[in-house]
């Protein structure tokens, strides 16, 4: 959206005299008592980046297991492995992914605000998620967690000889900081708005965040209090998910699931924002059908808690709980198609250009649509119960999860790096990141869903030879993704010192996050701005913008 | 109060004082949301433990203390009643009035306290803790188990959360005597209020589950 105080194109490298990076001081501790929601952004993103490398590890150690068929790990370390890249990468790597870091960043400048709602909470908020960072990776160094990401009972509960209640600890103690970052979203995006900037003029980013935020809190205390029962259980040898004491483990599948199924649109709802904002700046054209884009968020986000038993159609619940969760697992598939037309349709007739950001958009679009569509057929109720715990299933939620999400997340640090850091990124190093991601991603993973279909099971350290072409292909690919995922560290790292400046606006995009300077002085704007048009006022041009 | 209004300036996000009131009760509000559905796993695992054996919940709830949670009952209502009081007193500016009922009101709320440890205390000596010194010769027992299981998570979390509030009003009362409040800025007093009423409501829904359920009937 355009203000009434337009700048205008500013692409003059002038270096902010005034920004949140040095405005309040370059100690430590004004970094860690800050509570400007820049720069609590900046402390998540570092986090997350270290644990995505902690997960990514363990990630290229069950690869590299799964290169023979025999295994070169014992099972034992096989399980902590898959465990803890389990953990590690759900909780404390996607789940506060895009939020945390570009919400936290941006929420608050594409809404015109001075910072969140709570800036104190969003800091206890990164402390909470710091201190569970350091239980879990306590957890690990002593010995690790077999369970699995899931805690299935009445393995976790009775027989697991791991760290469980650490690891328990660690979860229940990361879901608060997701739950107060929620809390302040939603009351940012009611309370805090600019003048002029209504619902219908919000980006739909803010949108996505917003979805996002009310699963956070709706669905993040049911799995506080199922872990919590857990860890009862483990350590009084009393509890209700137990069958020898009367429990039902049964029960502990549907309260985890209840949180995990919409935790799932919690990793992706924000990647959906990312893209929206993407694809019209590099297609040059309005959004095609915001509103729609909008209220299918909203659907997904309400939708998404009820079909959580889809997870369990193998567990032994009713046939007719059976169907009334497939068909509505049908249903969710609506609103998510809805985004990938709309996306295309924004694509058609604009002028496109192949900048990173926009190479990761479009790797996600066509990554998402092949993990959605996958998703169908693990929907149905037949096809899901010959491909249930087998590398088909793994595959479909890592198009979604890694294709999807992790793509986003590129895509979108990519697109902010000059807002965030006031710099430009090597643009060629960038593109062939972007490539080697895309082809490396499927290379790892489109094998599984072959592997999966012919009944590999997921989480064994062994498997048949005659597998064994298929494992070598994914972990191939796995090698090649790792490239893809460290090379960014390195230019973007460099570009921090040597990139060229950015202006305010490099990308001659709409949005208030690029009317201020880059990067943002610590009050955002010098002075509270005025909305009066909506969103995505692109018009194609006959000369794109050079960058 | 006598003296000129004096209303804090607001914290640097936000444009006026209006909204920084507003965005805190919201905010209590969707805090408030979350903590529903933290009880409600709760609930529900209690739900199904009803359904799968309501013979031996029965049974239970006729162990629990009927007298203790329907006086407990009666102090917290009590409680939430003087606490609205105290909110109507600090919307109309008087102090005094505003920093009794707050004091009122977290004494009722350790009287609560403490009659539900004497509770706690008499289902100890009748071995009804699971996991520590559960004792039960009933055909039942694994259920009342169970029972007491969710029954001592339930109504834990439950005295957390009082403890919680009680320390909120303290603090309150002790800002009120001192004159934080008055009639244009009593934000805090008002949001302490939301949360004490969050609680006096899950006891709504525990005293029943727990100690009627398994009086009714024949």
């Amino acid at each position: 959206m355009t203000t009434a105080t337009v700048t205008g194109k500013s692409d003059e490298p002038v270096v902010a005299t005034k920004n949140y990076l040095t405005e309040e001081g370059v100690t430590l501790r004004s970094w860690l008592l800050t509570k400007d929601h820049k720069r609590i952004a900046i402390l998540y993103t570092l986090s997350i980046t270290f644990f995505f490398f902690v997960g990514g590890l363990a990630a290229t150690l069950i690869r590299l297991n799964l290169v023979t068929p025999a295994g070169i790990f014992t099972p034992d370390i096989y399980n902590r492995l898959f465990t803890l890249h389990g953990i590690v990468m759900v909780w404390f790597f996607l789940i506060p992914s895009i939020p945390n870091t570009m919400g936290n960043f941006l929420i608050p400048l594409m809404i015109g605000a001075k910072d969140l709602a709570f800036p104190r909470l969003n800091l206890l908020s990164w402390y909470l998620y710091v201190g569970a960072g350091f239980l879990a990776l306590f957890a690990i160094l002593i010995g690790g967690v077999d369970t699995g990401w899931t805690f299935y009972t009445p393995f976790s509960s009775l027989y697991s000889n791991g760290y469980v209640v650490l690891a328990l600890a660690a979860v229940f103690a990361v879901g608060f900081s997701s739950i107060l970052t929620g809390l302040n979203f939603i009351v940012t995006t009611h309370r805090m708005r600019a003048p002029g900037m209504t619902w219908y003029r919000l980006p739909v980013f803010v949108w996505s965040n917003y979805a996002t935020s009310v699963i956070m809190v709706l669905a993040t205390p049911v799995l506080a209090i199922t872990l919590m029962l857990v860890a009862v259980e483990r350590l009084l040898r009393v509890g209700i998910f137990d069958p020898a004491l009367g429990g039902d483990p049964l029960l502990f599948q549907h309260l985890f699931w209840f949180y995990s199924h919409p935790a799932v649109y919690i990793m992706i709802l924000p990647g959906f924002g990312v893209i929206s904002e993407i694809v019209p700046c590099f297609a040059r054209k309005p959004l095609f059908g915001y509103k729609f884009v909008v209220w299918s968020s909203i659907t997904i986000a309400i939708v998404g808690f009820f079909v959580w038993a889809h997870h369990m159609f193998v567990a032994g619940i009713s046939l007719y709980a059976g169907l009334v969760f497939s068909l509505l697992s049908y249903v969710i598939a609506v609103p998510s198609a809805i985004k990938v037309f709309n996306w295309t349709a924004t694509l058609h007739k604009g002028w496109i250009s192949f900048d990173a950001p926009m190479l990761y958009a479009l790797g996600f679009i066509g990554l998402f649509t092949i993990g959605g569509l996958t998703g169908l057929f693990v929907a149905n109720l037949a096809f899901d119960v010959h491909v249930t715990d087998t590398y088909f299933v793994v595959a479909h939620f890592h198009y979604i999860m890694v294709g999807g999400m992790v793509s986003a997340y590129f895509g979108g640090l990519h697109y902010w790096w000059p807002k965030v850091t006031g710099r430009l990124y090597p643009e060629w190093w960038a593109r062939i990141a972007a490539l080697l991601i895309f082809f490396g991603f499927n290379l790892t993973f489109f094998p599984q869903f072959i592997l999966g279909y012919l009944g590999m099971e997921r989480r064994y350290y062994s498997y048949p030879p005659e597998f064994q072409v298929w494992n070598i292909f994914s972990s191939a690919g796995a090698s090649v993704l790792a490239i893809g995922y460290a090379l960014p560290f390195f230019y973007l790292g460099w570009s921090l010192f040597r990139g060229k400046r950015a202006g305010s606006n490099p990308w001659a995009a709409t949005g208030l996050e690029w009317q201020t300077s880059s990067p943002p002085p610590a009050h955002n704007f010098d002075k509270t701005p005025t909305v009066t048009r909506p969103p995505y006022q692109y018009r194609p041009e006959p000369e794109p913008q050079d960058v | 109060m006598s003296d000129a209004p004096v209303i804090p300036r607001p914290e640097p996000q936000y444009a006026t004082a209006e909204q920084q009131a507003e965005t805190a009760s919201f905010g209590m509000w969707v805090f408030l949301a979350t903590e529903v559905l933290f009880f409600g796993g709760m609930l529900l695992a209690y739900t199904w433990l009803r359904a799968t054996y309501p013979d031996g919940v029965a049974e239970a709830g006729r162990h629990t203390k009927i007298v203790i949670g329907s006086v407990n009952t009666l102090v917290l209502l009590t409680s939430s009643f003087t606490m609205a009081w105290a909110v109507h007193a600090a919307e109309h500016g008087r102090r005094k009035a505003l920093t009794r009922l707050l004091a009122v009101t977290a004494f009722l709320g350790l009287l609560f306290l403490g009659l539900k440890g004497y509770e706690y205390h008499k289902e100890w000596t009748e071995h009804l803790v699971p996991g520590l010194n559960f004792h039960e010769d009933s055909v039942h027992a694994q259920t009342i188990e169970l029972f007491y299981f969710l029954y001592f998570l339930l109504t834990g979390i439950h005295g957390i959360h009082v403890t919680i509030g009680i320390g909120l009003i303290a603090v309150m009362a002790v800002r009120a005597r001192r004159g934080a409040f008055n009639s244009h800025y009593y934000t805090p007093v008002e949001v302490t209020g939301l949360y004490w009423h969050f609680v006096d409501i899950v006891w709504i829904f525990l005293y029943p589950l727990i100690y009627l359920v398994g009086r009714s009937g024949p």
